[in-house]
């Protein structure tokens, strides 16, 4: 099935667990090879076959806030802030630490999934299209609702169909926020009130340009505008009682006054009136729809046909957005989109256009199944071509994450690689905009970029990052880096906690030019770590 | 697909007996610095710097996060809904703490006293009812439109600076791009290195890497000429260079009396470190807490409070310049100015149209360049923010013209879709 003659055998398993997964775990080289890389990608395309270890579910539901519904996260670390807003700042400042925990603990989640998790492709795939449907924990509610929008609306759909991610990211409170489209309202509609006075574009453009069909996608601003009317009212739950609400009863929206954390006259101020009561859905919809906060609110929608991309959507409800997403994710401009990214991930900076072609018919030929097209790829001549072997750059996610993973860190505290990765100018949820980070060495191959990249190098191989104490005892993410005498002091004395530098040549399957040998070689022992950490070998991937 | 793939070749490639002459030749710029001798060597970069023209013109952009009340900095002394529309919070039109007169209509915060030299030697300008033109009130939004230079498109991936670096000519050592602060903002964001100066007490926090048994473990693995090995070496040298700078000038610090307090130490260090070293052609800095919705004050209180040291520390910037001022250019600037009127918390709400600050020696300054519409609502955007009538690429585009020498078809790359100029602020800096 796979056809992986192009590269030698020796080099195939580090390969398949460099792209495939975040780099080896002490071990993983020898278990794909054992297995064989064949079987290692069918489980991985498999991700529900494979069993999580009990200490990492654990860990995974001890996170509470995970598990909680955007509308509950609103009512016990919004709400807070804004009764806040009326006391002390000290009262302020209490109630947004206490809400920081929500996006806290979505890193711990990532950040451990992505360390221990034996569903790799999963982790992968759950970074890979958290960016290609980013938002930004910074912008008001993002901050509750990050973590939520990856659990609920990213990582269910990442081995499934794409037509199913989409809605559910459409949906999302996080990203309905994020974008703006909860107050896109039909000019002159019923519900339209205070801010709620017209068509904000935001979300459909983006939805067009860098969720579904490309910027070069064939869409125009007319497309642009008529997507907006057919998500008009797409929005979020809004406040009242008895009408509307969603099964878990809304957001428990009550008047208020004085939030500062939120722009405007937020939504939840508004009276009942405005799209609470039970309007009349032509289209014969019942009420809100998503179990997460998402509602649609008649009064505020263009009930309307519109003409997308040449199809005509008859007038109607929210149906005209669900048709609409149908039409997008069906389109051959998204096939070609999206085998591009993930061409551009898995394979090189500049794919070839054969395998995107290929890709793109297998994504139409199976009505978008991300599975299918991932194993498309993986069997490619492309992805086994030894000419792709190592070429990728690794972003600071990836560098910071593979290389704890390559000295199997026992990491009780994440901050340390957070702040890493913030250093290195990728904060986890941290892209402000819409597109995402890139994945290619042009954007994050930089002489800064190098000298960070070895002193975490440094400070991990030395076993001096403080990753085994509890979050809160050193809230300095580089703490240790920035000391010379501890540094000193290793070279010095040795550091027992330090990884051992022949296991982990050996985890990393030895794959070392002569350069690096050498130079790892001519290396006080206990700099050989760093330097295995440090070589361009592991900058790659 | 090997041709595609290409990367390989070039790691392959050691080039390990030219890497030797590099790595001696890093070695040896190191010890120059820390002996605080200013280096200039058969560096590839320098040379080129070098011959590409003695150009020592130089940009700096502060940029006030939080969208500063630009109607309480430059003060419309002469509108008198200015006054009606402000109750508690106007700056009084003279006397003692009122405003600085400027030029008979505006007048300057008081706060703003110590800038005052540089607008009576002609050297400090400002620019109202400057902004972008998108209607966005969204800080978030705002700030990102006036740092990718693209207002309206959100898709930009890189900041207007970083592709300023990429259009000056021999602008391409490590440090022709400098931001204080321990990240890259958007603003410089791109394909270009910008090297990080770190604020405060972390200024002189060594790296490992400033360790030499570490940094010559490392010089083994990089001493190459493929991607990686360069962008190692064109970091070794940055940080030494600034590393290096730094050590002097925190000798000389104390050796001289302790300067102002925050924002005046960074920015005097990076004044200094600029009168220092001739590749820095770019510097950013950003300052925040200006989102005053709520009691903002007059000529006491929150906001005045946070322009004292903003105004003096760029006093103190332009004095430790020395004669590198006149080759240089400050630009403040904030994502979009806030409501004529005051709310009922004694603060403003997001708004519009704002001021622009251009100091330097090559401002033809003395002078408020604005086409000034008054503030009777009716000439009001949206009937209660100061409009745009100058877009803020408008005197960027001529400081980077006039000022940095670029061209046309550069400025098209560093704002596309700009629109055609105004005239609004012809003559801002001198040909």
């Amino acid at each position: 099935m796979y056809d992986t003659g192009g590269m030698g055998a020796a080099a195939r398993p580090l390969h398949a667990l460099n792209r495939v997964a975040f780099g080896p775990r002490p071990g993983d080289a020898a278990r794909v090879r054992q297995i064989g890389v064949e079987r290692y990608l069918e489980q991985q395309l498999d991700a529900a076959s494979i069993a999580e270890p009990p200490a990492l579910s654990e860990r995974i539901a001890g996170l509470r806030t995970l598990h909680m519904t955007p509308v509950d996260l609103f009512r016990e670390f919004q709400e807070p802030i804004r009764a806040a807003a009326k006391g002390d700042v000290a009262a302020q400042q209490a109630a947004r630490r206490q809400a920081r925990q929500v996006i806290d603990e979505a890193a711990e989640a990532r950040i451990v999934r992505a360390l221990y998790g034996p569903r790799q492709l999963q982790e992968v795939m759950t970074a890979f299209w958290f960016n290609h449907f980013n938002i930004f924990a910074g912008k008001g509610l993002c901050s509750i609702w990050t973590g939520a929008f990856e659990e609920e609306a990213i990582r269910p759909h990442t081995l499934g169909r794409f037509r199913d991610l989409l809605g559910a990211t459409a949906m999302h409170p996080a990203m309905l926020f994020y974008l703006d489209n909860w107050q896109n309202t039909a000019p002159g509609a019923p519900g339209t009130h205070g801010k709620f006075d017209g068509i904000n574009e935001n979300y459909a453009r983006e939805l067009m340009e860098l969720h579904t069909l490309g910027v070069n996608g064939g869409y125009t601003q007319t497309d642009v505008i008529a997507l907006a009317h057919i998500l008009t009212g797409w929005g979020l739950v809004k406040g009242g009682a008895g009408n509307g609400q969603p099964p878990h009863g809304g957001m428990g929206l009550r008047e208020g006054s004085g939030d500062a954390a939120l722009p405007g006259n937020p939504w939840w101020r508004r009276s009942t009136q405005a799209g609470g009561g039970r309007a009349r859905r032509p289209d014969g919809s019942h009420g809100p729809v998503g179990p997460c906060g998402f509602y649609f609110d008649p009064p505020r929608h263009d009930f309307g046909g519109q003409t997308l991309l040449g199809h005509q959507i008859a007038g109607g409800g929210i149906a005209q957005g669900e048709r609409a997403l149908d039409i997008l994710a069906r389109s051959p401009a998204t096939a070609n989109h999206l085998s591009y990214q993930l061409a551009q991930y898995f394979v090189a900076d500049n794919p070839s256009n054969k395998l995107v072609s290929r890709l793109a018919a297998r994504y139409q030929a199976s009505d978008g199944n991300l599975r299918d097209v991932l194993a498309t790829l993986f069997s490619s001549p492309e992805f086994w071509d030894p000419h792709c072997y190592g070429v990728k750059f690794k972003t600071p996610y990836e560098y910071a994450i593979s290389a704890a993973r390559a000295v199997g860190a026992e990491v009780i505290n994440v901050r340390p690689l957070t702040g890493t990765m913030a250093q290195m100018g990728m904060p986890l949820y941290g892209c402000p905009t819409p597109d995402g980070y890139k994945n290619t060495a042009a954007a994050w191959l930089n002489p800064e970029a190098m000298m960070m990249r070895l002193s975490f190098a440094t400070a991990l191989g030395a076993g001096r990052l403080p990753l085994e104490r509890g979050p809160g005892d050193n809230p300095a993410p580089m703490a240790g880096v920035k000391h010379p005498e501890r540094v000193r002091q290793v070279e010095f004395n040795g550091a027992s906690a330090a990884p051992d530098a022949a296991q982990l040549a050996l985890t990393l399957a030895d794959a070392f030019s002569p350069r690096t040998a050498d130079a790892v070689e001519a290396a006080p022992i206990q700099l050989r770590t760093p330097l295995i950490l440090g070589s361009p070998e592991f900058m790659m991937r | 697909m090997a041709k595609r793939c290409g990367d390989s070749e070039e790691r392959a490639d050691g080039g390990r007996a030219r890497g030797l002459g590099r790595r001696e030749f890093i070695r040896a710029a190191a010890a120059l610095t820390a002996a605080g001798i200013t280096l200039i060597g058969p560096h590839a970069w320098a040379a080129r710097a070098l011959g590409d023209g003695p150009s020592r013109k130089r940009l700096v952009v502060v940029f006030m996060r939080g969208a500063v009340d630009g109607l309480n900095v430059v003060v419309p002394t002469g509108d008198g809904p200015y006054y009606e529309q402000r109750p508690t919070i106007a700056i009084p039109r003279g006397g003692d703490g009122g405003a600085i007169n400027l030029d008979g209509h505006f007048g300057l915060n008081p706060a703003l006293d110590g800038l005052m030299p540089y607008w009576n030697d002609g050297t400090l300008a400002f620019v109202h009812a400057c902004g972008s033109p998108d209607p966005t009130r969204s800080h978030f939004d705002a700030q990102d439109f006036m740092e990718s230079g693209t207002p309206g498109v959100k898709a930009t991936s890189d900041g207007w600076m970083n592709r300023v670096i990429a259009a000056l000519p021999g602008a391409h050592g490590p440090t022709a791009a400098v931001s204080l602060g321990p990240t890259v903002p958007r603003i410089l964001s791109g394909a270009m290195a910008v090297a990080n100066i770190p604020l405060g007490r972390a200024a002189d926090h060594p790296m490992p890497l400033d360790n030499p048994k570490i940094e010559d473990a490392f010089d083994r693995l990089y001493d190459g000429r493929d991607a990686l090995s360069r962008a190692y070496q064109e970091g070794r040298v940055a940080r030494q260079r600034l590393l290096g700078d730094l050590m002097a000038d925190m000798r000389e610090a104390d050796n001289g009396a302790p300067g102002p307090a925050g924002f005046g130490n960074d920015t005097d260090r990076l004044a200094r470190l600029i009168a220092r070293d001739p590749g820095i052609r770019l510097a950013f800095a950003a300052l925040g807490g200006w989102d005053t919705h709520v009691s903002e004050g007059s000529n006491k209180g929150q906001l005045t409070n946070h322009l004292k040291p903003l105004g003096d520390g760029l006093a103190s910037f332009a004095r430790q310049l020395g004669p590198a001022y006149d080759d240089t250019v400050i630009l403040v600037i904030s994502e979009f100015g806030r409501t004529v009127h005051e709310n009922g918390n004694g603060g403003t709400d997001h708004g519009h149209g704002n001021v622009m600050w251009v100091m330097g020696g090559p401002v033809r300054g003395r002078r408020v360049y604005a086409r000034w519409n008054g503030l009777d609502p009716g000439s009001l955007y949206q009937e209660r923010d100061v409009p745009v009538t100058t877009d803020f690429r408008e005197p960027i585009g001529q400081v980077l013209g006039v000022h940095m020498g670029l061209g046309a078809p550069a400025l098209g790359r560093i704002f596309p879709g700009a629109p055609a100029a105004s005239g609004n602020t012809s003559g801002l800096i001198k040909a």
